[in-house]
């Protein structure tokens, strides 16, 4: 991968200065590549990932996996940008094997998702099964352990 | 003998042994154990854990009670899979059966290989500031350390024109590490090239430590042992410490012509019987995907050693691009003090550790060795306080 990508899917936060310096670029060429990247609509967004364990308000994902009728003109592309809409689905994806479309799906509660599937997925016409799976704890997410990992401890000095 | 009288104990130690300096590191070391909350560039040793598959692969052997002894070269099968690895990255073919020998790390194969090649009296060329236990070796197999300093302004090479003088009607063995700890130096093709072919001229063998052969990361790396002329006359040593992060596994090997692997196995087989059959397991499941494992970690010193090199410099200290490995080696001399001075100096006001160049070897005064082999996080505190220490000293 493109050095500066990789560098940014692990800490889109940095600096410039820090960027520029990690990578031997200058400062001015990381913002302009930054800029084009954005523009070209490969760095869609700079989000942090959290652990959702840590905070007092609950809320619960769905991983729901659902069966459609593809078009004779658009296939599955067209469904799929009227499912991505809804703002309870957080991530969505095509995927061969039993079933088509994989939704993420966040609610504040069980009720809420469960009204979902059964009012608004698939009340859509094109949806012609749904499986829903709920979340119950998350280890890891966007490659980030949710617990800190335990240290091992170095030596301070060695050959 | 009083058994208690500590002196006379001292005295029958063998003089070979006592005459050997205590290493420059344990010094260090002894100072900065005593201290809290240090930030240590000091270690030589990779901050990633060995890649998950690897400890898996080992955590599976156990679970299946494979806790024997293994060949005393090595299980057939890391013999094989060395044998393709170097092959690949190296372009240098060794016979998994006749010329592979496992060791407990490079640090046992190096030993081994000087101990097969010399006889009291045998001089064996070496290049410091290098890694601290090469001139002992040589000493403790009553060789002669013939010794080649390096310096800052060629970028700590080791070049034919250099060594030249230095070869006579004794000298046995040239010793080569390539990139270099502790100054990341290292050599082009031509120059590899020049020193393969005074090899053969001089009829050399060549100890060539390539444990940081992977982590070259401006050009292609090139082993002397895949010049013409020399895989007959040269002892590969490598091993998983560095490049897949596997030091405490202590698991390295050596590639040679199977008259030199069969002798080093004599001394090895009566030391040490066999690496330890874990590690072993280890090494091999490293070796199923080991470019991908590299790559990630190499893409991270990369970034390091691009962001440490532009804060020396930032601080007005000299300091040239170190070709690989992840060490850096500024100068500190203009400052007017010792590179001891400096380290303890930067150790007790900002509590930051880094080694001082003399640990390895006399060359290395006025340097400093620091490893960027730890988190970003810590190089940023570490050389903000180091920029302030520094200052402090310019005024």
């Amino acid at each position: 991968m493109n050095h500066l990508l990789a560098l940014l899917k692990e800490n889109a936060r940095i600096s410039l200065e820090d960027a520029a310096r990690q990578l031997a670029r200058s400062p001015e060429d990381i913002a302009e590549e930054m800029d084009r990247l954005e523009q070209q609509g490969v760095i869609r967004a700079y989000q942090a990932v959290v652990n959702e364990e840590k905070l007092d308000e609950t809320s619960v994902t769905a991983v729901i996996e659902v069966q459609v009728q593809p078009e004779r003109e658009g296939g599955f592309d067209h469904i799929a940008a009227r499912l991505s809409r809804y703002p309870e689905v957080i991530s969505m994806y095509l995927m061969s094997g039993q079933y088509d479309l994989m939704l993420f799906v966040e609610g504040s509660d069980l009720r809420t998702v469960a009204s979902f599937v059964s009012e608004k997925l698939s009340s859509i016409s094109g949806v012609t099964g749904t499986a829903t799976h709920f979340r119950l704890k998350t280890y890891k997410h966007h490659g980030v352990l949710m617990e800190f990992a335990h240290e091992s401890e170095r030596l301070q000095v060695s050959p | 003998m009083n058994p208690n009288d500590s002196k006379s104990l001292l005295n029958r130690l063998s003089t070979n042994v006592s005459d050997l300096p205590r290493s420059g590191i344990r010094d260090f070391f002894d100072v900065v154990s005593q201290m809290k909350d240090v930030i240590s560039l000091g270690v030589g040793e990779p901050d990633f854990s060995t890649p998950w598959h690897v400890r898996e692969g080992a955590i599976y052997s156990l679970e299946q009670g494979q806790t024997g002894y293994t060949s005393n070269l090595g299980m057939p099968k890391l013999r094989n899979s060395i044998s393709s690895y170097v092959e690949k990255f190296f372009g240098v073919s060794y016979n998994p059966d006749r010329e592979i020998l496992v060791t407990v790390g490079v640090s046992e194969a190096l030993d081994l290989a000087i101990r097969a090649l010399c006889n009291p009296g045998d001089e064996v060329i070496y290049h410091e500031p290098c890694y601290v236990s090469y001139r002992p070796l040589i000493q403790l197999a009553h060789a002669v350390p013939v010794l080649l300093e390096t310096d800052a302004s060629d970028g700590f090479k080791v070049t034919a024109e250099k060594l030249r003088p230095l070869i006579t009607d004794k000298t046995k063995v040239l010793m080569l590490n390539f990139p270099t700890n502790p100054t990341g130096g290292g050599l082009t093709a031509q120059e590899v090239k020049d020193i393969a072919k005074l090899a053969v001229e001089k009829d050399l063998i060549v100890i060539t430590d390539e444990i940081y052969a992977e982590l070259t990361y401006d050009r292609e790396h090139l082993s002397v042992a895949a010049m013409p002329g020399m895989k007959e006359r040269t002892i590969f040593l490598h091993g998983f410490s560095k490049a897949l992060a596997m030091t405490g596994w202590r698991i390295g090997y050596a590639c040679a012509p199977h008259e030199l692997t069969e002798a080093m196995m004599k001394i090895h087989q009566y030391t040490m019987l066999c690496a330890p059959v874990m590690s072993q397991q280890a090494a091999f499941e490293a070796l199923k995907n080991p470019e991908e494992d590299i790559a990630v970690m190499k893409e991270s010193y990369w970034r390091r050693r691009n962001f440490l090199h532009a804060a020396f410099l930032e601080m007005g200290l000299p300091c040239g691009m170190p070709e690989g490995a992840f060490y850096m080696f500024p100068q500190i001399a203009e400052l007017g003090i010792t590179a001891k001075e400096f380290a303890l100096g930067l150790l007790e006001s900002e509590k930051v550790a880094a080694v001082p160049g003399t640990a390895f070897g006399a060359c290395g005064e006025g340097h400093l060795r620091c490893c960027y082999a730890t988190s970003m996080e810590q190089l940023e505190t570490a050389v903000q306080r180091m920029h302030r220490y520094v200052d402090g000293h310019r005024k």
